[in-house]
């Protein structure tokens, strides 16, 4: 909690007192709150940063959902089952958005007011990346046996890690363009290992 | 987290008894289902009067009485078949077209209603001919439970209005909400519709404090469901899940049946079949599957249309004769395994569930693909209802164990050309809420057709369709220029609720994604009408309850910010307040919904001078640079 700034207050729907705007539950009453405008890692108390730890990101996400989750609320009012609905609903976001680095990587951007590539509207204009692409994509189609997508498989996996590196030294310098660069690739990267899997499980079953 | 109620001496305690009713764990199955019980984290099933069967048939007699359910219906099967209804559940939520792949598989008349589609011009649920009556899938579902109902208040003896109800994880919206529409004709509160697999897990991760990744297989009479469960600190994740709602032991039996009436072929016996002697031919093979599970071969006889054959079954022509089958599951399983990107040998068990899993072929095909035996010491026709029950328990009483569900299909939109639009990915966990922005293709287009689909198929008629409705008011705006918000929301029980909104002008339009293949609220207001005399009593107390519910909150929240600002509190403040707490206690002790409201009221008046003056408070302590941290 930063101590140069005060957190702004509301009042508390339940005991009308006053409550910080992002916290989960008042410290008056204990009654569930509705959720604040929270960015993703704040409500992981996490800094900004494209590096995280999921495994520890995993275990602060599942002892949130032990207090928000509505199951916990199954005998309480219709208003906090509600509220507890959003609150579990805006964790699962949190999470599923920052798990993913492609995820985690369009909201660093939108955050730092950039729109990232391939969203709606948005074609991408990387000569090189389709080039790339289109050959992954045909050596796709023409591997016949589980040996050779086992190698394109490790193969994506190995660049994919690596791009994800990089992406994340862009992002925390500030180098959005290459940023958003980057992430388009890892993106494609990750969707060319998932065809290939694809395509393994469908020989398998063949 | 939770508040402990404490009273000050002298002080009546709240009158809440008759509101902790007690909630069942239900697992509403095709072939069977079963009703249970958890008390302290002991969950037990309830048994039939003479202490036997836990297992209830889904099967339904409709006679000239009331309808009968379980053993006994299953009895009208030989002399009474047309009237008797069985695996109901394969047509919650299914269109005459779902229907038709099954359809010579299924024992009585389906019929398309009058009409054959809704106002919104989408296929309507299939209707059944039994005897003289045409019944819904929902109705028939509504007689089992009410049945379960019966057994659990006779065995309890108590009322029972509340309960956790399984489906299978893969069942789409329109069968979950088939199923909440069925227990709300029972009478029955659906405090949460649970996965089937998720309960086993629940049922088995309890009794052994098991941390780890599980798969849990589970084949019933009609479905097939593949789970695999993280479980961590008391936490019950699902990481993915697959399965085949037209798959199960039904299809066993029916591949026997076949085989018996082609070796009566073979013997020159050309026998047509009435739904009658169908039945009786899928009861006779039932046995044999049984009968298979301990013994090599059973000798069995079949008698139609006057001639009776003498068969031998070995459990080698049984295991030819569903080797596809079984190897769907394996294909199916593999496929979830790879979702999660989890090897068969990151599992550290495998939880069987479903009476088919008693079928040695269905054992050796699992423990081959998991190189292990699979855990079984629970009965697999009990451990759903038992995991249902601790569920129960857990929502009513609280506990420390939480399962996280995740939605089992794609949630999308229909686009330009009849592409889908995923919008929530299958395997997200809930309770989820995403938005989508869509915009206009023609200028000055003032309506925008919404039309929402589950599946994974990439084409809007190759998934299922959930609803359709129109967004209209759309302003007059060149193409592209208007941005139209569509929002998802998935709730815990696995509902989906769709809105679409015009942002730039605010234009709404709310539709919960119910009526498709469903029931349309007017059947359903009708038939909630003709089968439930005690309907608005029921409602009445649920509203008074609920009443009683926020009273009770209010009076906590209030007496929780007497104690942390007491400095801040006058002595007629707090005598106000006392006052309107004594008030609303005592209105709560009565029966009237509006005088408990009105209390509350009142006792939100007496506060507001307080709560004014708490508010006040703290923000001249932020303007006065102090950190509220240090503060408190």
């Amino acid at each position: 909690m930063s101590n140069t700034e005060h957190p702004a207050h509301k009042a508390c729907w339940s005991c009308k007192g006053p409550v910080e705007v992002s916290a989960l539950f008042c410290d008056t009453c204990n009654a569930i709150q509705a959720p604040g405008q929270l960015d993703h890692f704040k409500r992981f108390g996490l800094a900004q940063s494209f590096v995280v730890d999921i495994d520890a990101m995993e275990a602060t996400y599942l002892k949130q959902q032990q207090l928000l989750h509505p199951d916990r609320f199954a005998s309480k009012s219709g208003r906090e089952q509600a509220l507890s609905s959003q609150q579990a609903a805006s964790l699962n976001e949190a999470f599923e958005t920052l798990k993913n680095p492609v995820a985690r990587a369009h909201y660093m951007l939108r955050l730092a007011g950039i729109e990232p590539e391939g969203g709606e509207g948005h074609t991408v204009n990387d000569p090189e990346l389709l080039m790339e692409a289109m050959e992954m994509r045909e050596a796709l189609h023409d591997a016949e046996d589980k040996g050779t997508i086992d190698a394109m498989i490790k193969d994506t996996r190995k660049q994919a890690r690596a791009c994800e590196k990089d992406l994340g030294d862009a992002i925390d310098g500030n180098a959005f363009d290459a940023a958003k660069k980057l992430t388009t690739r890892l993106r494609y990267l990750m969707k060319m290992t998932e065809e290939a899997r694809a395509k393994k499980s469908r020989l398998a079953a063949a | 987290m939770a508040l402990l109620k404490i009273h000050e001496p002298g002080e009546t305690p709240l009158p809440h008894e008759d509101e902790r009713q007690i909630a069942v764990g239900i697992d509403l199955g095709t072939t069977n289902s079963v009703v249970a019980i958890s008390r302290a984290e002991k969950p037990e099933v309830l048994r039939d009067k003479s202490g036997g069967n836990a297992i209830v048939p889904s099967v339904v007699y409709y006679g000239d009485d009331a309808p009968v359910v379980g053993e006994e219906a299953r009895e009208h099967i030989n002399t009474d078949a047309n009237r008797v209804v069985s695996s109901v559940k394969r047509l919650m939520g299914r269109g005459l077209e779902d229907v038709k792949s099954v359809a010579g598989t299924l024992p009585y008349d389906v019929e398309i209603p009058e009409g054959s589609s809704d106002t919104a011009g989408e296929p309507m649920m299939v209707r059944l001919n039994v005897g003289n009556r045409v019944l819904t899938p929902v109705e028939v579902s509504a007689d089992i439970l009410r049945a379960l109902r019966a057994r659990a208040e006779e065995g309890l003896d108590k009322p029972v209005e509340k309960a956790v109800i399984t489906v299978p994880a893969y069942f789409d919206d329109a069968a979950r909400t088939a199923t909440k529409d069925a227990a709300k004709l029972a009478g029955i509160e659906v405090l949460r519709l649970v996965n089937e697999p998720t309960a086993a897990a629940l049922a088995y991760g309890l009794d052994n404090g098991a941390e780890g990744l599980y798969a849990v297989y589970d084949l019933g009479g009609g479905t097939f469901d593949i789970s695999l469960l993280k479980m961590q600190k008391g936490v019950f994740q699902v990481k993915a899940t697959g399965g085949d709602a037209a798959l199960g032991g039904d299809d066993f039996d029916h591949a026997i049946a076949e085989h018996l009436l082609a070796e009566r072929k073979d013997g020159g016996a050309a026998d047509t079949l009435d739904a009658s002697d169908a039945k009786r031919l899928l009861k006779t093979a039932r046995k044999v599957k049984e009968g298979l599970t301990d013994q090599d071969a059973v000798d069995v006889s079949v008698n139609l249309n006057g001639s009776e054959t003498s068969h031998t079954v070995t459990r080698a022509a049984f295991e030819a004769m569903i080797a596809k089958l079984v190897a769907r599951t394996t294909v199916i399983t593999e496929q979830v395994l790879d979702d999660a990107d989890i090897l068969p040998e990151d599992v550290k068990g495998v939880v069987l569930v479903g009476g088919s899993t008693r079928v040695p072929a269905v054992r050796k095909a699992v423990a081959d693909l998991f190189e292990q035996e699979p855990l079984s010491d629970i009965d697999p026709d009990e451990v759903v209802a038992l995991g249902a029950a601790l569920q129960a328990e857990a929502l009513t009483g609280g506990s420390d164990n939480l399962l996280l569900d995740v939605t089992p299909l794609s949630l999308g939109l229909e686009t330009m050309g009849g592409i889908v639009e995923k919008v929530i990915d299958r395997n997200t966990p809930i309770p989820v809420a995403k938005a989508q922005e869509f915009t206009t293709y023609q200028d000055g287009q003032s309506a925008m057709m919404i039309h929402v689909v589950q599946g994974e198929r990439e084409m809007v008629d190759q998934c299922r369709s959930l609803a359709r409705f129109v967004l209209t008011g759309i302003p007059s705006m060149a193409a592209g220029a208007a941005r139209i918000r569509v929002q998802f929301n998935v709730d815990a029980d696995g509902l989906l609720t769709v809105s679409a909104r015009e942002e730039t002008t605010g234009t709404e339009q709310e539709v919960a994604v119910k009526p498709t293949y469903g029931i349309n609220e007017i059947d359903m207001a009708n038939m909630l009408r003709e089968s439930m005399v005690h309907a608005r009593e029921d409602m009445q107390l649920r509203v008074l309850t609920e009443a009683r519910v926020e009273a009770r909150r209010n009076i906590l929240a209030v007496q929780a910010a007497m104690e942390a600002d007491r400095a801040l509190l006058t002595s007629n403040d707090e005598e106000t307040i006392k006052n309107a707490i004594a008030a609303l206690e005592a209105a709560m002790a009565g029966d009237d919904r509006d005088v408990i409201n009105e209390a509350a009221e009142a006792l939100e008046n007496a506060s507001r001078p307080f709560a004014e003056t708490r508010m006040d408070s703290r923000i001249r302590q932020a303007l006065a640079g102090q950190n509220v941290d240090e503060v408190n």
